[in-house]
């Protein structure tokens, strides 16, 4: 290559020109966009360099756009980093004392309702700004790991948590209330806690707290939804719940063990924690479970309610086979939805249609097929946490709305899928 | 007339004795005494074991209101139920650990919560912790009993099941997941007795000092904003609401495509 630089006269006309396609991509590569237009000076000044802001437009006049929108073609990954680097490191070496939440984690992932109460746990931990408490994670690492995310990748630390302690082993897989109860007395009995922080969900936190509540002889609060700080109370806080049957709201001194609702604070946004693991000094006590978990039941996926089903299947105008739809369902194990066309075509049965004018389903993973996504749709499938579409139209709103999209003739790719599926079970079965 | 007829037909040396716990329930829209709608699916629950002479028993002061609510228990189809007598502010646990204790039934069925009062649901755990018995919560079936060993069905979220085994004598609490009650017939609800029992009473001492008001309705979560400039506010502003970062495959063969979404499928574990 030569020394001599060349112009690209095309190059800095769509430089200049900030409506055309390839406007920020050009600007990167001519490196116009990262002109210094302010630096530190000698003496220790910053110096700018006014000349350098801006751009010319299109008809060679200058023009400042001072909302930063004109780099976004660099500071797009940029931004990005910084927006996760803004979080303020927080490592509490000496903790005054510390504050034990058991979150969920349904499906080995932080739900947000977990989310909500290590918010609660940072605002007790943080109420003293000198003598700052450390929020206490006990996680039971066995937990239905099945999406094979490791402790690191749940982002403990994100979410406010200062010290982790997992607990590992087959004993705490499935329900196994009475093995996570002897695992938190031993962390009581090592740590003594302030406060023990849990989730009032169905069959998680619900059920543990009001075990450890009744193992610690302590009166807990129950479905917490507000903590307000009280100096005449014994911990200094005083707390809000609902009681019967969630028609009244009960006030009272906030006690060790809390039951807290979702939505009882507002999740950590702004500061980073170590999550730096802890481990029980001693080993725990061998014990003879009385409960003993034989497994999931098979359910039939058509029995259960839409607006609770964990797996849908959706069909909409795109499907012509329908024999292949419902083979589809069954062979998946999913529960049968439909969109408004196939259920006014009488495909589906009423009570089958997703969406605004239907069901509002949470479906874990939704899988769509053949349906383009009328905003009325897309609403009703708003709290789904994996959209799977399947189309042949690749510019179409549930294409834009999926987690994965496939573009293809829907009934192929549908039996392609239970083929794939039959084929692993049969393996399944020649193995075992 | 049916209940009778089951009553005539149970047999007396029967193997399983089951205890369920009742309490009076609030309609939630007039606030009358009722039937609570939990204990009432436990009951419910009691009557379809096979061979279960089943007791009902309750804690609490008896009143007109009261009265009422738990004769519909009665009007199940049971002829009698045991009501220990307490005050109203009294804490109830002491007195029902005693009379459990003394029957010493094989299974204890309650409902999750109770639909006055405090309704924190720490009844059942409490009388499990002091007994020692086992408890098992969200029940929305049991199996069967056999050799002192109950297997139970367990309600999970999303419409799921889940057996259990468990050694009794057990505690065990009944969700909205279960079958739901049988009407309550008047005749027999006002034909069932209702005995009264004596116990030791303890106050509730942490009660008084509560402050209970009707529920208020929780503020709406607002959306919070962290914009440093007037462009991020306003793309915040005019965000419309999209999944993004989705990967999208197009000119795949289906094999592929059935694959990419097999794969999805086994990550989320919806695959069974």
């Amino acid at each position: 290559m030569s020394e001599i630089i060349r112009r690209d006269p095309r190059k800095e006309w769509i430089a200049r020109n900030r409506l055309h396609p390839d406007h920020l991509s050009v600007l990167a590569e001519l490196g116009e966009g990262t002109a210094a237009t302010e630096w530190m000076g000698p003496n220790g000044v910053i110096r700018r360099n006014p000349h350098a802001v801006g751009f010319v437009g299109p008809n060679g006049v200058k023009r400042i756009d001072r909302s930063g929108a004109q780099q976004g073609g660099h500071a797009a990954p940029g931004a990005a980093a910084q927006a996760k680097e803004s979080r303020r490191q927080v490592t509490i070496d000496e903790p005054a004392f510390l504050v034990a939440v058991v979150p969920d984690l349904p499906g080995g992932r932080l739900s947000s309702h977990d989310r909500d109460l290590l918010g609660l746990a940072r605002q007790l931990a943080d109420a003293d700004g000198e003598r700052p408490g450390a929020v206490l994670a006990v996680v039971f690492a066995g937990q239905e790991r099945e999406g094979g995310a490791e402790l690191e990748a749940v982002g403990l630390g994100d979410a406010g948590v200062d010290r982790l302690i997992a607990l590992d082993g087959d004993a705490f897989d499935g329900y196994a209330p009475e093995a996570r109860l002897a695992a938190l007395s031993a962390v009581e009995d090592a740590f003594a806690p302030r406060h023990w922080l849990l989730p009032d969900s169905k069959l998680g936190g619900a059920d543990l707290g009001r075990r450890l509540a009744a193992r610690l002889r302590e009166r807990p609060a129950t479905s917490v939804w507000q903590i307000e700080p009280d100096e005449t109370a014994a911990l200094g806080w005083r707390c809000t719940g609902r009681g019967a049957a969630g028609t009244s709201d009960i006030q009272r001194a906030l006690p060790r063990v809390v039951l807290a609702l979702a939505e009882c604070a507002e999740p950590v946004a702004e500061t980073r924690h170590a999550a730096q693991a802890l481990a029980l000094a001693q080993p725990l006590p061998p014990l003879l479970a009385r409960i003993e978990d034989l497994g999931p039941v098979a359910v039939d996926p058509a029995g259960v309610a839409l607006s609770e089903a964990e797996f849908i299947l959706s069909a909409g105008n795109g499907v012509k086979d329908w024999e292949g739809f419902h083979h589809a369902a069954e062979v998946l194990g999913a529960t049968e939805g439909a969109s408004r066309v196939a259920v006014d075509d009488g495909f589906m049965p009423r009570d089958r249609q997703v969406g605004a004018t239907g069901t509002w389903v949470t479906a874990r993973v939704y899988l769509a097929v053949g349906i383009s996504g009328a905003i009325q749709h897309l609403q009703g499938i708003q709290s789904c946490d994996k959209v799977v579409a399947i189309n042949l139209d690749p510019g179409c709103d549930m294409i834009k709305r999926a987690d994965l999209a496939v573009i293809g003739d829907a009934a192929s790719i549908l039996a392609a899928l239970v083929e794939k599926v039959q084929r692993q079970r049969e393996e399944k079965r020649d193995a075992a | 007339m049916r209940p009778e007829v089951d009553e005539v037909k149970k047999p007396k040396q029967s193997a399983l004795e089951v205890a369920v716990l009742v309490s009076v329930g609030r309609h939630p829209v007039t606030g009358r005494a009722r039937r609570a709608d939990q204990d009432a699916r436990g009951v419910e629950l009691a009557l379809t074991l096979d061979e279960a002479r089943v007791t009902l028993l309750h804690a609490g002061a008896l009143d007109e209101q009261s009265e009422g609510a738990l004769r519909g228990y009665l009007g199940m189809g049971l002829p009698a139920l045991t009501l220990i007598e307490q005050p109203q502010g009294a804490d109830v646990l002491d007195a029902l650990a005693g009379t459990l204790g003394d029957a010493r039934p094989q299974l204890v069925i309650a409902g999750e919560r109770a639909e006055q009062g405090e309704g924190s649901g720490m009844l059942p755990y409490l009388l499990a912790e002091r007994l020692g018995w086992p408890l098992v919560g969200g029940l929305a079936a049991v199996e069967k009993v056999e050799d002192g060993v109950a297997t139970l069905l367990q309600a999970l979220p999303r419409g799921q099941r889940r057996r259990l085994q468990v050694r009794l004598p057990a505690i065990v609490t009944v969700d909205a997941a279960a079958s739901a009650a049988r009407q309550s017939a008047f005749g027999p609800a006002r034909r069932g007795a209702i005995e009264t029992e004596a116990a030791a009473m303890t106050w509730d001492e942490a009660m008084p000092e509560w402050k209970v008001s009707p529920a208020r309705k929780r503020p709406k979560r607002l959306k919070i904003v962290k914009a440093t400039s007037a462009r991020e506010r306003f793309k915040a502003a005019a965000a419309k609401a999209e999944g993004g970062g989705g990967q999208v495959l197009t000119d795949a063969t289906p094999e592929q495509g059935a694959e990419a979404i097999f794969k999805l499928l086994k990550e989320e574990g919806v695959l069974r």
